[in-house]
This record gives C-alpha cells, structure tokens and sequence, in this order.
C-alpha cells in the first residue's frame, strides 16, 4: 500500500475537449449497458493526459458525473491507480524509473542517482523551473531490456547513467529523444543477433497450409485398429520425440515421410495426452467420479484441491519415511477403513494395495509416514492433514463408531 | 532443441511486418474457419489433449479451465485476457502485444468461441502505452477484414475490446482483474464463487493470460500431437522465456518445455556474466518464487514440476540471473518492497505483514538484527503464507522464504560484521 493524496492546490475546474468528450462516449459504448463504471480508469487517464500528465481533483468529479457513479469511487480509484499523478509534473518530461531487482541488477540505481542530481533530490518534486520530475515506480515489465526508464508512452533502454543524462539534456531542449533501446538492438533479441527463428522457410509463406496434411493422414489412419490398442507405454515414444525434434513428425510442416513408413512405432495421441495431462486433469476428474457436476459441486471440488495442492506444497519439505505395512489383514478382514470421513472406495483399495488394512496403523502415523503415503498417490495430496485421519483413526480404533456409513466429518 | 519451425512466435523480435498481411504470410489465421467448423468442444479438447498448462504463472490446465464454463447459461459469457504483466522479470506479454499481435487476435476468437463466448476484453496493463496501440492496429485490421465482428467470415459473432489499468500489479490477480474491469479498486473477490461461474458483470467468465491464448491458433493447426510431443509429460510445449539480470546478453526467447537452464541461458544469453562458477543464485519464475542456489541451478530444467521439486516454481518463465557481485539481502529486500507498495491492503496479514517484512529486510541487509529475528521472520512468512484472499500474501513471503533457506550464513555473516563494528566504535 502506498498512501496517496489529493494535492493541495487544484484548479477551479476541469472539462473535456470536444475531441476527447467525443472518443469518451465511443469508449462508454465498449461495456454493456449499465457497466459504464468500467470506463473509469481509461477517461481518467484521458482526463490526465488533457490536464498535462497529472489528475487534478475537478476532472475526478467530472469524470464521475459522465459514469453515473459517486465522487467517491473516482477518489479510490484515482489514488488506488499508482499511475494516476495526483500532484503537477514536469511539463516537458516525468521520468518513471525501474528500482525493482532486475532493473536494480542492471544499475537502476545509477539512472536514480542522476534524475536525483540533475532533477530534484526527491521523487514527485519538479526541478526548478517545472519542467522536468521524476519517481521511481515499480516493475514496467520491460525486464529483458533492464535498466529502463518510461516517459510519457515511450521506454527508454538498455540505459546507462551517461545516456540518461542526455536523455535529459534532450527532454529540456524541448526534444523528444528516440525511445526504444539506447545500445541498438532490436527490441529483446540477443544483442549479438538473434539465436532463434534464423529459418529462412518461416517466411516465404510455405508453412501456410501444411496443417492440412495432418487431417489427411488422419482421416487415412482413421482405421488402423493396430494403432488404437497399441499400450500407452510403447506409443509415448522417445523415438516419437526424437521425430519431432527432427521435424520428421506427420505434425510437422514440411515433413518427408509418415512415422510408421520409417518403422517407428506411431504415437497414440491419446497416450501423450495421458502423459501431458497426468495428475491435474485427472485428478479433478477423479474427485468428481467422472459424473458431469453442478457449478456448486465444481467449485467446491477445485476449492479442496487447491487446498489440498497448498498443505502438499507445505509438506513438501516434509521427508518420507514408510510406516508399518501388513501383507494382508490381521484377522479375516481388515477394518472398514471407509468409515474415515473422506475415504471412498477407491481410496480403501489404495490403502489395501499398499498394506494398510486397520485404524491403529493410521493412528500410529507420523507428518514423516503422511508424507511417504501420499507420495504413493496420483492425486490427493494434502487430504490427509486436511480430513484429520489420524484423528479419526485413533477415534476409530478404541472403538467409536459414526452414525453415518460414510463417516463423520471433522471439526474445524 | 527446439527448431524455427516448432517456434509458434515467429515475429517475437519484430523483425518482420507486424501488419495482419505479415503475419498471414507466417500463417495466422490460416485455417481458423476450419477449426471453429469442427465445433466448440473439438477445440476445448485439443487444447485438453496439448497439455497446455496456462502460462500467466500458476500452470493451471488451459483446456480443462475453458471446460468449466457453461454450456447453456441465460447470461452472456466473457473471455477476459490477462495482459496485465507486472510479475518483475516478465516482459513476454509485451513482445506478443508489439509484435506478434495478430496470434493473439486469434486466439481470442478461438478461445471465445470454444467458450460460447461473444464479447472479449484485454486488460493491457497501464504501463503498456505502445503496445495496446499495437494491440488496437492489429483488432482494427482484424475487424477491416472481416476476421472479427459482427457477421465475420467465421460464422462466430465476436467483439474484441482493449482495455487498461493504470499501474496496479495485483489487478493481475484474476477477480482483482475483474473489480478493476468494472470500474473498481482491485482487490481480489472471495473464491468460491470462481469466475466460471460468477465473473465479469456476474456472468461466467474465463481469464487467461496473453501466451496461453495466443498459442491457441497454432495448436490447433499443428495438432495437439505437436504441442504434447514438445517438452516434457505434463509440461508440454513450447514457452518464451525471460532472461534478466547478469547475463552477458538479456532476452526473450521461445524454448521448449523442460530445456535445462543452463543450456537456456548458455545458448541465448552468452553465459552467466563472468563465467558459469560466478553465478550466486537464479530467480526461475519470476520475484515471486523462492530462488535456487548456483549448485541447483546447474542441472534444474525449467517446467514447473522440476522446479515446484525445489521449491520454486516456473510461474512466468521469468528468470532473474544473479552473479557473486550481488547483495543478495538487498535483491530480496528490494522484491519486498515491491510487495509492500503493491498490496492492496485488503486482508491485514498482507497489508501490515508485508511492511514488516520490507522493514526487517531493510535492517538485516545493512546486519543491523539480532540472529534470532531471521526465525522471527521466516515465522511471520509462514503466518503471511495462506492466510491471505489471494496469492501476494505468498508471493511476499516466498521470495524471503528462499533467502532465508538457501543464504542464512550470509545474513548471520552480515549481523556479526555489524554487531562487531559497532562493539568496536563502542569501545574506541
């Protein structure tokens, strides 16, 4: 949070230009009737592009006025929006200087140092005759190209503090220096020349059209049953990805010839998406049972396994260590592990294949053994905790027993 | 290695003609009325099938989160585009919008159209003045030709609207994304309900960043096939990365999934300045992950499982280099105090909590502490963590988090050069 104020001294009042009132009406009309709130932040912008780079306090009412909304809500907006200038700037340039890491990497403290000697010692104070101040703002998002400076639209870099300065020697001569990197490269390219898309072929219009060839072999294998059964193991292929990568791929533009014409064993898509997707999709699907679900049911199924994904994450750090395993169960049967809360029937499977049959042994359990056992699981992660179990089994082996077959649900 | 012709940016650097004839010569919008043809759920399942994992920073399912929308709803659905790149060390977003503008375009209307959506709004972030001019040149185009709007040559009724913040990181956030876009403060909204189901103005609503939509077009004419056969299994396809700080040559590069870093940085970049044993530690994703030191930097590959395995996270593929001439104390206390000036100030732990963190870090980086208060801190991380209506309650306390576990000697070293200077000008 930064605490921001109206400036002190403010002009009696504030219209739009006939321009700007006529391109304000076009920008109310991109939001549906009734929301021309949303148009708030981009005619206050307007405002202070008009008002000369700062937002006096008369173009906020104005601007409320044309929304239909309360003065108050353009008040928050404007000091909420970092961007909003609430006191005068420099009339010929405000400097917005990167400090944030990758910039400070770079030396963004030096382009500091200089707005400081040759604008104003602190940050939102013009220089003498107004026409020059500064601020250090946080990331621009220009990091590739750090260290940078913004002034009005443009970005000024690959800056060093020599070339600030005459930056700033042009802003007071009344110039407008060229934006865009100081050391001449391209945009965010290597600076020796690019390392990628050196391919002549990208662009001499030959990749138009080659996506077609893929619906016509597909279509043509369409009927190869061989393809269809094959295990998802073998069709996930490294030699798959060894096509690719060569562009030889059927997927590739301008391939010469068809995975399986060269021997290679054809890659099911359906495998490399059981690949590409294992564990998240098939874990929301898995919390589901696969049923279609209500909004309701939907967002509470994400709700818990982005809670879960948070507890996982937090154990992480946790070391796994295995707890006491059985073969098989101690008498006939094993406990009705079900009866924990949270456990369904594929989760007792689960715990039979691995070798737990009874309460105690869960009871016994250790954040060590929680975090062996669901290191066991695809999904899941982070129940345990969440549910209780280990709470819930020790209730359950000294005998307790829930009203409800599918348990009782944990407080808290 | 990734070859030009798997890049699906291929006017990243904007070397080519951006203008809508330029980039159809590179093949965007090449075959789009084929692909919508084959139905709104042919193309949510061939994203599904890419193993697209969104890459605003979370790494949430692409296909799966456009299947949460409704099929059949009285209100109109939106897709709302997350341009609001802020993330320190991010600046893909940017070279989408300047230069390969025409992908995204398109994108949009694949995505809205999968969705049933009719309407589309960019949140451009503030700072990007330029680049949502770019933005706003390629949609007119788009709608001179007939690409977009109403009675398009797609058969799909689809409005694209530009619109803008004014500085403010966690309208990132994607319902702090939708208060901002109704004209309000951004600060995040309770979740449930998710914008799927209660988005912008109420109706459902999917929010996905710039490269996720963009990336769109070309999966569907490539084949999901492609995309999953790029990177690594449930890391797929191709990503840009980011590369700032002590390189020899910073960049933005699109690489597959899953390419080790030290070969990212090796071959795009140069090297580590001053060689690959002066590299201190590595930022992987972004301000907001816990860094890795120089040792796990030397064999990690970048995709989000190897390195959530550290502890970190890939979150916008932005990697922030650091060599031994930083202060490391002072990299992280100056990622605090980014934090601090962009909460919100909505939930208290975050607002106070990431004031005092920036506090802290201001003191421990001149070693003006007591040693128990680097455990004091990293415990108020913890109290920060979670406890927050969204994310920058963690992104605040990860970053701290990485120093504290990965560089503690060096904080204790800077405590007891400053406890032993100022015993000494005690005694003199």
């Amino acid at each position: 949070m930064a605490v921001r104020r109206l400036n002190p001294e403010q002009p009696a009042q504030f219209a739009f230009t006939a321009e700007n009132l006529t391109w304000a009406q076009e920008t109310i009309a991109k939001y549906p009737q009734g929301k021309q709130a949303s148009a708030i932040i981009p005619l206050l912008w307007r405002a202070q592009e008009q008002a000369g780079g700062w937002l006096p306090e008369p173009a906020i009412r104005l601007v409320c006025d044309m929304l239909g909304m309360a003065h108050i809500r353009g008040m928050e907006i404007a000091t909420f929006y970092t961007m909003f200038q609430l006191s005068p700037v420099g009339s010929k340039a405000h400097l917005q200087v990167c400090g944030t890491t990758p910039c400070m990497l770079r030396g963004s403290g030096e382009l500091i140092s200089v707005c400081k000697k040759r604008i104003s010692e602190h940050a939102h104070h013009t220089n003498a005759d107004g026409t020059l101040s500064w601020e250090e703002v946080e990331c621009i998002g220009v990091c590739a190209n750090a260290p940078v400076v913004q002034v009005n639209k443009d970005t000024y870099e690959d800056l060093t503090a020599e070339q600030l300065e005459k930056i700033i020697d042009g802003f007071i001569a009344g110039q407008q220096p060229k934006p865009g990197s100081q050391t001449g490269r391209t945009a965010s390219c290597p600076s020796t020349g690019p390392t990628s898309l050196t391919d002549k072929t990208l662009y001499d219009g030959s990749t138009i059209g080659a996506w077609k060839k893929r619906f016509e072999e597909t279509t043509a294998e369409a009927s190869d049953k061989v393809q269809e059964t094959a295990p998802p193991s073998a069709l996930a292929s490294p030699a798959h990805k060894a096509e690719v990568a060569a562009g030889t791929s059927p997927s590739s533009p301008g391939s010469s010839g068809n995975a399986s014409a060269q021997g290679a064993p054809p890659v099911h898509p359906a495998a490399l998406t059981a690949m590409a997707n294992a564990g998240l999709v098939k874990e929301l699907e898995a919390r589901g049972d696969g049923k279609p679900l209500s909004a309701g049911e939907l967002d509470r199924i994400k709700a818990d396994m982005m809670r879960d994904r948070a507890i996982a994450a937090a154990a992480a750090a946790v070391p796994a260590v295995e707890p006491e395993l059985l073969k098989g169960p101690r008498s006939d049967a094993g406990d009705d592990l079900s009866l924990i809360w949270g456990v369904g029937d594929g989760l007792v499977g689960k715990l039979h294949a691995i070798g737990i049959w009874h309460f105690d042994q869960i009871a016994k359990w250790t954040p060590e053994n929680i975090a062996w056992f669901e290191s066991q699981l695809d999904g899941f992660k982070g129940r345990v905790t969440r549910d209780k179990w280990i709470e819930q089994a020790q209730k359950l082996a000294s005998g307790w027993r829930p009203e409800s077959k599918a348990g009782e649900k944990p407080k808290g | 290695m990734l070859h030009d012709r798997d890049r699906i940016f291929r006017n990243i650097y904007g070397f080519h003609d951006v203008s809508l004839k330029g980039a159809q010569s590179r093949g965007v919008w090449d075959g789009t009325k084929f692909f919508i043809d084959k139905g709104h759920d042919y193309i949510i399942d061939e994203v599904k099938k890419s193993g697209l994992r969104g890459r605003g920073g979370a790494g949430f399912p692409t296909g799966l989160k456009w299947s949460f929308m409704p099929k059949a709803d009285a209100r109109p659905s939106y897709l709302v585009i997350n341009a609001d790149e802020s993330e320190p060390g991010s600046c893909k977003d940017r070279e989408i919008l300047r230069h390969d503008a025409h992908l995204l375009v398109e994108g949009a209307l694949l995505a809205s159209f999968a969705m049933r959506a009719h309407a589309c709004y960019v949140y451009v972030r503030g700072e990007y003045i330029r680049e949502r001019e770019a933005l706003q040149r390629a949609i007119d185009e788009a709608y001179a030709a007939k690409l977009i709007g109403k009675n398009n040559s797609h058969g799909w009724d689809f409005d694209i609207y530009v619109h803008h913040g004014a500085g403010a990181y966690i309208c990132g956030e994607e319902t702090a994304m939708l208060e901002s876009l109704e004209g309000k403060k951004g600060q995040p909204r309770l979740k449930p309900p998710f914008p799927a189901n209660v988005g912008l103005y109420g109706a459902p609503t999917t929010i996905n960043n710039v490269e996720s939509i963009a990336v769109a077009g070309e999966i569907l004419r490539r084949g999901s096939t492609w995309f999953a056969a790029l990177g690594k299994p449930n890391n797929t396809g191709t990503k840009l990365f980011q590369i700032s700080g002590h390189v020899e040559r910073p960049c933005v590069v699109e690489e597959e999934m899953g390419i080790p870093l030290r070969e990212l940085i090796d071959k795009h970049c140069g090297g580590i300045r001053g060689g690959w044993d002066n590299l201190l530690a590595v930022i992987p994703g972004g301000s907001s992950v816990r860094c890795i030191t120089a040792e796990q930097a030397a064999d990690v590959t970048m995709d989000f499982d190897a390195l959530g395995k550290l502890g970190s996270g890939l979150g916008t593929a932005a990697v922030i280099v650091m060599d031994k001439s930083t202060d490391i104390i002072a990299a992280i206390r100056r990622i605090s105090y980014f934090y601090k000036h962009e909460s919100c100030g909505q939930c208290t732990p975050c607002r106070e909590g990431t004031g005092w963190m920036w506090r802290v870090m201001e003191r421990l980086e001149r070693g003006e502490a007591e040693k128990r208060e680097i455990d004091l801190l990293l415990d108020v991380t913890k109290q920060i963590e979670g406890h927050t209506i969204c994310a920058l309650g963690d992104a605040a306390a990860w970053p701290i988090q990485g120093l504290i576990k990965n560089f503690r000697p060096v904080i204790e070293q800077r405590i007891e050069e400053y406890q032993a200077k100022h015993a000494r000008m005690a005694a003199e």
